[in-house]
């Protein structure tokens, strides 16, 4: 039941009418000025990256197993069973842990406010709830950006391959990347070239430091019981040492007499 | 002496001056322009020096109250008070400087009620609140016996075991977490520090930190306090030192060789340069120090092998979290002067608090009988109990 984005390069013309529909969706700022900062920022969700004729789009992936969502310690950021991954800015603290674990480096934040935000895509969750789909993939004039159900939209994507030998990159970016996303690219050139990481782990991130955070429960109890151990044994040494030597000044004593 | 007293005023002064115009900027115009930090780079000097330099330093604090009430170190115990003073004061500032860093830092209790255990920086947030109420506990038979408050006392010392095997747990999990941090982003941090045993560098590293600062500090109060240095303490630690020293460097090295990364240590490059720089500071410098007995036995030998070890963590934790970043972002941080200026004001206040509490509290067994003395010749008050907790 799982939602998810599809974007095709090799259909997009580079209109840029999804920036301008997410800025809408989003109530940021749009304008020629806008259109034309390729990066993402906290003004700016989704970015077409244009070189020569070739586009890519980058907007935040939604991981499955999303690095932000885990890392942050009041549980501001959150995957959600439709697909989106949202935030709750009425929880954040600020720590930016987000931002520092994101393996796409999506999380911004307001630097220039007094009570900054992280601002990133959330996928319109409020349109996704009410079934519509999001407001990128509705405007977009080509299908280059398609929304749909997750694995659906993966055979469509391996269909386009299978049918188009040689116009296409053979991966899809986003199905295996830390664990599968929820945004799928495909290209005719590499990834790479647009800054996406090729060397990414199949792994979910979260599973990293879940390894070592999943011993507390273990650890707390049985160092306790170590350490109460050592304690009682190097007490209970001198206890003794003590006994004894009054026990021999005692003997000693009586042996005297 | 007293010349120099006064220029640690002056200079004490005026750190707190930029330190306050700094606050000023912080609070007054927000983060973007108090700091280099940015969508790249967004955690500078104020975590990577105040968080992590912070909590590591004040590390002495669990592993002397370790070693003398879990392990019945006896010999240690004249050292103990001052390092809980400097783990109180390093952990109590290590909270002010959060409160700069965070985004809004009115929320920082929302841990506390909005719980993500998943989240490494939630269990750093539960240990360190916890370690320093543990801390301040630990603390407070020192402020009790100041004011003769013997039913407090009582009641703490009694429970003085339970919370010293607490601290040890609570140091244990949040020293190595510091650490865990960083093993979410396996892409993004250099691979000379990135490392699966990032817990256990941070926790043995702490150790080592808490020895050398309790040699630093025990070495500066014999100094400017006018106290006898307890040498045969301080030679007990080095010895200490020298074998964390040397089981840290050997896993770094077992880590690297068997990551299959040992050949970036010889690659040129700014990381290389400062991988280095952390080991000659941290290791190779201490270690040279620390085998010749003529050095390892005199104060100063101690000193300076334990500054060299301070100095090289600190640079362990800053390549960790600014150095080993910096190619992944594709920029180099350097921090804004703001950032730099807090910074000293939090190190000066410091100093500035450690100096007043051993004036005016009984930190050092040997002061402490000088003031009673009076106190009973004058007969205001009834004898106070022994320090001797």
């Amino acid at each position: 039941m799982s939602k998810a984005l599809l974007y095709d390069a090799t259909v997009c013309i580079g209109c840029k009418q999804c920036e301008g529909a997410c800025a809408a969706q989003n109530k940021l700022p749009y304008s020629d000025a806008v259109a034309a900062e390729e990066v993402q920022s906290e003004h700016k969700f989704t970015v077409v990256l244009t070189k020569g004729d070739k586009f890519m789009r980058r907007l935040c992936m939604n991981c499955g197993d999303p690095a932000c969502a885990s890392v942050c310690p009041v549980g501001a950021l959150r995957k959600t069973a439709a697909g989106p991954v949202i935030y709750d800015e009425n929880r954040c603290m600020g720590c930016r842990y987000c931002m520092v674990a994101c393996p796409f480096g999506v999380p911004k934040y307001e630097w220039s406010k007094l009570l900054p935000r992280v601002q990133k895509c959330t996928m319109c969750p409020d349109r996704v709830q009410a079934g519509k789909p999001t407001a990128c993939a509705e405007i977009c004039p080509t299908g280059a950006t398609k929304f749909g159900e997750r694995d659906e939209l993966i055979a469509e994507a391996q269909q386009r391959i299978r049918d188009n030998p040689g116009q296409y990159v053979e991966h899809i970016y986003g199905v295996n990347e830390v664990g599968g996303t929820s945004v799928f690219l495909l290209s005719s050139v590499p990834f790479e070239q647009f800054g996406y990481r090729a060397d990414l782990t199949r792994d979910p991130l979260p599973m990293y430091t879940y390894r070592v955070l999943s011993r507390i429960p273990d650890f707390v109890p049985l160092g306790g019981m170590v350490l109460g151990g050592i304690w009682w044994i190097t007490h209970r040494r001198e206890e003794v040492a003590a006994a004894e030597e009054g026990h021999q000044v005692v003997a000693r004593k009586e042996s005297e007499k | 002496m007293k010349i120099k007293f006064t220029f640690w005023k002056l200079v004490f002064l005026a750190l707190m001056a930029a330190g306050f115009y700094g606050t000023v900027v912080r609070f007054a115009q927000g983060l973007g322009r108090s700091t280099n930090l940015n969508d790249q780079f967004p955690w500078g000097l104020w975590i990577g020096f105040d968080v992590l330099c912070g909590v590591m330093l004040a590390a002495g604090g669990f592993t002397l109250t370790a070693a003398v009430h879990i392990f019945n170190i006896k010999r240690l115990q004249p050292i103990v008070r001052p390092t809980i003073l400097t783990a109180f004061l390093g952990y109590v500032l290590v909270c002010v400087a959060l409160m700069y860093d965070l985004g809004r830092p009115y929320r920082i209790w929302h841990p506390l009620v909005m719980r993500n255990p998943h989240s490494v920086m939630f269990e750093v947030a539960y240990c360190v609140m916890l370690y320093t109420t543990v801390l301040s506990l630990e603390f407070s038979p020192i402020v009790l016996e100041r004011f003769n408050l013997q039913k407090p006392l009582k009641i703490i010392r009694a429970a003085l075991i339970p919370l010293v095997i607490l601290g040890v747990i609570l140091s244990t999990l949040h020293q190595s977490s510091l650490g865990t941090l960083y093993l979410i982003m396996p892409e993004k941090l250099h691979p000379l520090w990135y490392s699966p045993l990032l817990p256990v560098f941070f926790f043995i590293s702490a150790i080592a930190v808490g020895l050398a600062m309790t040699i630093f500090e025990s070495s500066l109060s014999a100094k400017y306090f006018g106290r006898q240095l307890e040498l045969p303490i301080l030679q007990e630690l080095g010895r200490v030192l020298v074998v964390v020293l040397c089981v840290y460097g050997i896993l770094r090295y077992e880590d690297l060789l068997h990551r299959g990364v040992l050949k970036l240590v010889l690659r040129p490059g700014y990381e290389m340069y400062l991988f280095w720089l952390e080991m000659s500071l941290s290791l190779i410098f201490p270690l040279l120090l620390l085998s010749q007995k003529k050095i390892r036995t005199t104060a100063q030998g101690l000193y300076l092998a334990a500054v060299l070890v301070v100095l090289g963590f600190i640079t362990n934790r800053l390549n960790v979290s600014i150095t080993g970043l910096e190619s992944a972002a594709g920029m180099h941080y350097v921090p804004k002067w703001t950032e730099v200026a807090v910074t000293g004001a939090i190190i000066a206040a410091g100093f500035a608090l450690f100096g007043l509490a051993v004036k005016y509290l009984p930190i050092f067994p040997a002061e402490e009988s000088h003031p009673l003395a009076q106190l009973e010749v004058i007969g205001a008050t009834p004898v106070l109990g022994h320090a001797g907790d």
